[in-house]
């Protein structure tokens, strides 16, 4: 699956030194089951050791709490949500108490009873993920045969008349294909479609030698999309979401930890951002023990990336402090050893050449997948990496 | 697309793709639509939650008016539909 990770229509940057607002964006990861298994996938590696998942009245609990300190949309995610056959329940309940819900999902158990009985529960989006535009593609990269599928999923979407985001994370392997992709899209009626360049954690992180862009293909890319955006004769809007190793400045991650995102994991693990479980020194708290009031405000997992006095140089004295937050803090931990730091993707990080000698390393030719197989998204292939 | 120009008989209504709701955490109307937020200031929402489809322009203005005890807000009113129509907030259906 693929989620946009910048919430970029959320933010008030002027916020940094008031209080804190309410999280504004709850992500639910209701499970780690998943019938894909993309090499991009966001999720840990480790996801296989992760401990039971909560049951439907933990779920209905953080939805009453989330929504009682403001929460007001709500991302249902994974894993596939579908693999929950108490989805319709949640939805059900986060549609009394008001929250604009967004399905992020793979297609795979989108039947025609489920779509018609969440639409009922008062589901609001569907966002759709493809793999690619082709079916040998899409189904190498996601190692299922799902592409049929997802075509007719799409088209059950469209008959329902839910807005429909088609997703596709872009990578080495599939990022030529993006005029195809569109018309695909375009075909198969989108109203956005999210060109999302891969980010690298948890799988994608793994195998990132082997997902990482040329320069040159990035360009390109981009330069196909905006020619299709001037010459599309119907509204879709085009996110193309620029992979932030080939930028100078960082991304304004989660518009700075503990600011308007909130996930919680399947076990009940609430996180300030979805790859955060790897940041070193932290207890994250856990919704089958406190509040959502606590862990928002108190919790030492999402006050200390809060503001700014964690920063250090060149960070602290930085006045674009307040556009970009220093960037990701994951991304600063996996590249440097070091959450506090600056996101090296910052030229003016002392660590930036780890992200253009990684860049520099994607221009090499391509020569199959020979190199060095993907390691593909499975819970076998997860205890295999942690025994 | 072409759009036409707003006058006091069109009959406006929020576009399939939003959702306005009031947000007591927010203290505003917000339009809402796939992982996304607009804060409306509160004229943007006092206008956009009589946008139901059934009340025309001249409808709207007048209800305004009476609300606010005021007059004059015609003009105003036809500019920011013609605003939320160019945004696409708003769907036009006459």
């Amino acid at each position: 699956m693929g989620c946009r990770t910048v919430v970029n229509t959320l933010a008030d940057p002027t916020r940094m030194s008031s209080p804190p607002g309410p999280p504004l964006w709850l992500l639910l990861e209701l499970t780690y089951r998943c019938p894909l298994h993309c090499a991009f996938c966001y999720n840990p590696t480790d996801f296989a050791r992760s401990g039971p998942e909560l049951d439907t009245d933990d779920w209905l609990r953080v939805l009453r709490e989330a929504r009682e300190l403001g929460a007001v949309q709500l991302g249902l995610s994974g894993g596939e949500p579908l693999a929950r056959d108490d989805l319709e329940i949640i939805v059900a309940e986060a549609h009394r108490l008001g929250f604009y819900i967004n399905l992020i999902t793979s297609g795979v158990g989108l039947n025609e009873t489920r779509i018609a009985a969440l639409k009922a529960a008062g589901l609001d989006h569907i966002q759709l993920s493809f793999q690619d535009s082709s079916r040998q593609m899409n189904d190498f990269l996601s190692s299922t045969r799902t592409f049929d599928l997802k075509c007719k999923v799409a088209a059950l979407i469209k008959h329902y008349d839910y807005p429909m985001v088609l997703n596709v994370v872009l990578h080495r392997l599939n990022i030529d294909h993006v005029e195809e992709i569109l018309h695909m899209a375009d075909k198969l009626g989108a109203e956005y479609v999210e060109l999302a360049n891969t980010q690298y954690y948890g799988w994608a992180w793994h195998n990132r030698a082997q997902l990482m862009p040329s320069r040159a293909q990035v360009e390109r890319a981009e330069a196909v999309t905006n020619r299709f955006r001037e010459r599309i004769g119907r509204p879709m809007q085009i996110y193309f979401v620029v992979p932030d190793y080939f930028e100078r400045r960082p991304k304004p991650c989660m518009n700075g930890l503990g600011s308007v995102f909130l996930t919680v994991t399947p076990d009940g693990t609430a996180l300030p951002c979805h790859a955060a479980r790897m940041l070193p020194g932290f207890e994250f708290p856990t919704v089958r023990e406190k509040s959502m009031a606590h862990i928002w405000f108190e919790s030492v997992a999402f006050t200390h990336f809060r503001g700014d006095a964690w920063m250090k140089e060149p960070c602290r004295s930085c006045p674009e402090k307040t556009r970009d937050f220093g960037g990701c803090r994951c991304q600063a931990y996996l590249l440097t050893g070091d959450a506090a730091n600056a996101d090296p993707v910052c030229e003016l990080s002392p660590h930036h050449h780890l992200v253009t000698e990684a860049v520099a390393l994607a221009d090499r030719p391509y020569v199959g997948e020979a190199e060095k197989p993907l390691v593909f998204r499975s819970p076998a292939n997860s205890a295999t990496l942690f025994p | 697309m072409t759009s036409n120009p707003i006058t006091g008989a069109s009959r406006p209504a929020i576009d399939r793709r939003f959702r306005l709701q009031w947000e007591a955490a927010q203290n505003a109307h917000v339009l809402l639509y796939p992982e996304g937020m607009i804060k409306l200031n509160s004229s943007a929402g006092e206008i956009l939650q009589r946008c139901d489809g059934q009340a025309t322009v001249a409808d709207i203005t007048a209800n305004l008016e009476l609300a606010f005890a005021t007059t004059g807000l015609s003009n105003d009113v036809i500019a920011f539909i013609a605003m939320a129509v160019d945004k696409k907030w708003v769907a036009v259906l006459s």
